[in-house]
């Protein structure tokens, strides 16, 4: 079992024949996902990373039976090719592109409240199921099948967390990067509650860091509603006020909000124990297993 | 993105919103020029991006001449909290019964645009969000349709605005809300917003700033992208793209990936180091990006060790080796130790052309941070 993808998800990359599209296409496909079509206006009926292109995600979907996309657009477009796979009715939309104006996503998240499409990012490194279904640039070869669910706003803080997991042979069930952007499509609180209803997934890890309040919003929704363990990681504790740290998300607001130790004080209050090394992470994650 | 002050009320002044005559001054003789112009009382405002000027000395109010050559040549070319006041913006003074706070900024958690009003203005509105939240009033607006003019009205009313002047408030904030989605800021505030005896108000503050991401379809307000890094390695960081930001410890950090090296930042200091910077070389970088990457962090005079983490998603651990190569190439000897531990793609084709010769390698985070500290503690000595 697994959540969000598998070995039946059926995938088209909206921009299939740029430099990032093109090679992480290839990748996903070597890894087994079931890439069946690209997406590029005036590029139809080429032919890119073995699939066939064509222009619009409408056709894509209604030639390869496709139901899920995953977004390789350049920022000053994106937001208009995810609105393109919101209204082609496809279960899940991976965004992956960085740098997407925040006034975009407003407008994005907006139209996701009326349809049925769950958005993954923007900003992300996208959702691995090991062995089935790779949709997004993570890499493949550091993560194994198993029970632990992760979910994490950081690309390469969740590489490190699989890596001290994996190390010890404790593989995954399902891997999400949500993103570091200030408005994303699926949350802590989505990730969590589809774990938490997944057979196979016995243990949770979830990484946090500075700025918002969605990790205060996830503490109090495992202490509610899960019975699944779960273990935190808080990055950005020795992070100054009013400082972006890299992620346009990540900013400890001048009035205290958004810190990491807001943030720990939550998710103790909850009952998950919040490693202070991800390290210390993996040894949590053992303890419950 | 921060916009000055005087940018901020240019711009509101064009749309329409009432401010103060004013003047932008860049030396002493300027600011007398201004002020006889516009009389008195004139206020002398530090026009650099920091918040709480009036607190740090960086805002004062001149009654004559004297007072005003005197401010002015204290305030120009002051240090505040460690930027150099090159410019101030001589402003006439106004004669307010009353303070109120407007702003539109973006509500994260609901992932729309949020009007807000205070009474309360004049003060740091952080403060009084923290200890009166109800103090503010909030409205938020469907990012989809925009704003209804009534939502403003009806945000300064429930604020307890005075009635004889919640239209013109109204008005003002239905213009901000404009301004906020045709120049794609981030946030737009005016703190405060000044009721004179003659019961007019005006934008006596303007806080703007632009999301850095929507940048390339606002190329007006790209230009005014001044450099406003607080010294020499953040202008070069800025140069360079890499996300850099200066801490105040001794060992310096190089990673990929935000949260990883918000991570990295944060074993140093479990461990008993000082962070002296984070730097974030992005996703994919090149071998010549790694080089200046340790360039950069090398010229820091307050680095005693450096720590370099990656974790290869898109970015490769032979490129990373390359470029870490590349950097040492030009010394016989390293000038700061430094520990490397690559993982991910590429890591071992990495390790392998990595010249061990002059720097340490660690196989985990965990252990090359411990590392690092413990060089920067041996160079400190």
């Amino acid at each position: 079992m697994s959540i969000f993808v598998d070995d039946d998800t059926r995938v088209v990359v909206q921009g299939i024949t740029g430099g990032e599209g093109n090679f992480h296409a290839e990748q996903m496909i070597q890894y087994g996902t079931n890439v069946v079509a690209g997406a590029v206006p005036g590029k139809g009926g080429q032919e890119a990373a073995g699939v066939p292109v064509y222009d619009t995600v409408d056709e894509a979907v209604e030639a390869e039976d496709a139901d899920a996309s995953v977004v390789f657009v350049p920022p000053a477009f994106a937001a208009d090719a995810v609105f393109e796979a919101l209204d082609t009715d496809l279960d899940l939309v991976v965004a992956i592109t960085e740098g997407i104006p925040t006034q975009d996503m407003a407008k994005v998240n907006k139209r996701l409240g009326e349809v049925d499409t769950r958005l993954l990012g923007p900003n992300c490194p996208g959702i691995i199921t090991p062995g089935e279904a790779k949709l997004g640039i993570l890499p493949g070869n550091i993560f194994a099948d198993g029970n632990v669910g992760l979910v994490s706003r950081s690309g390469t803080l969740t590489y490190q967390v699989v890596d001290n997991l994996t190390e010890r042979g404790i593989g995954q069930t399902t891997a999400i990067g949500i993103g570091g952007d200030p408005i994303i499509g699926t949350s802590f609180i989505d990730a969590l509650e589809a774990f938490e209803a997944d057979a196979e997934t016995e243990a949770v890890v979830m990484c946090g860091e500075i700025g918002g309040e969605d990790e205060e919003e996830a503490a109090a929704f495992i202490g509610e509603h899960m019975d699944t363990p779960v273990a935190g990681f808080i990055a950005g504790r020795t992070a100054p006020p009013g400082k972006r740290m890299g992620h346009a998300g990540a900013i400890v607001s001048g009035s205290g909000t958004g810190t990491a130790q807001s943030k720990i004080d939550a998710l103790n209050d909850a009952g998950v124990p919040v490693g202070d090394t991800p390290e210390e992470v993996a040894d949590h994650v053992e303890s419950f297993l | 993105m921060k916009l000055h002050e005087y940018q901020a009320k240019s711009i509101f002044a064009d749309a329409g919103i009432p401010v103060p005559d004013s003047r932008l001054a860049t030396s002493v003789e300027e600011a007398l020029d201004a002020v006889d112009e516009i009389g008195y009382p004139a206020a002398i405002k530090a026009q650099v991006h920091v918040g709480g000027r009036g607190k740090a000395g960086g805002i004062e109010i001149a009654t004559d001449r004297e007072e005003a050559e005197a401010y002015a040549e204290r305030i120009l070319g002051m240090d505040l909290k460690g930027y150099t006041v090159d410019q101030v913006l001589v402003e006439a003074g106004v004669d307010f019964v009353d303070e109120l706070y407007v702003g539109v900024t973006m509500d994260r958690s609901e992932g729309k645009p949020v009007l807000m009003v205070s009474t309360e203005g004049g003060v740091d509105i952080e403060e009084v969000a923290a200890e009166t939240p109800d103090a503010i009033a909030r409205e938020h607006v469907d990012p989809a349709f925009g704003l209804h003019p009534y939502q403003a009205r009806k945000v300064v009313y429930e604020a307890g605005v005075d009635a004889d002047v919640a239209l013109d408030v109204a008005s003002i904030l239905s213009t901000l809300y404009d301004l906020y989605e045709d120049s794609d800021a981030s946030e737009i505030e005016v703190n405060p917003v000044m009721v004179t005896s003659d019961r007019d108000v005006v934008a006596a503050d303007a806080v703007m700033n632009i999301d850095e991401d929507a940048l390339f379809r606002q190329p007006d307000l790209a230009e005014l992208a001044e450099a406003s890094y607080e010294d020499d390695l953040e202008r070069k960081a800025g140069e360079y793209g890499f996300d850099y930001v200066r801490l105040s410890g001794n060992v310096g950090i190089i990673g990929n990936g935000a949260g990883l090296v918000m991570t990295t930042l944060d074993l140093v200091d479990y461990y008993g180091g000082k962070p002296a910077n984070f730097l974030d070389i992005g996703g994919g970088a090149k071998a010549e990006r790694v080089t200046k990457a340790l360039d950069m962090v090398f010229s820091d005079p307050n680095v005693d060790s450096v720590v370099f983490n990656i974790f290869g998603g898109i970015t490769r651990g032979d490129e990373v080796a390359k470029g870490i190569n590349e950097a040492l190439a030009e010394f016989d000897e390293i000038p700061k130790p430094v520990v490397v531990r690559l993982a991910g793609t590429n890591a071992e084709e990495g390790m392998e052309i990595l010249n061990t010769d002059l720097i340490e390698v660690e196989e985990t985070l965990e252990a090359a941070v411990q590392r690092a500290v413990k060089n920067a503690e041996e160079v400190a000595q």
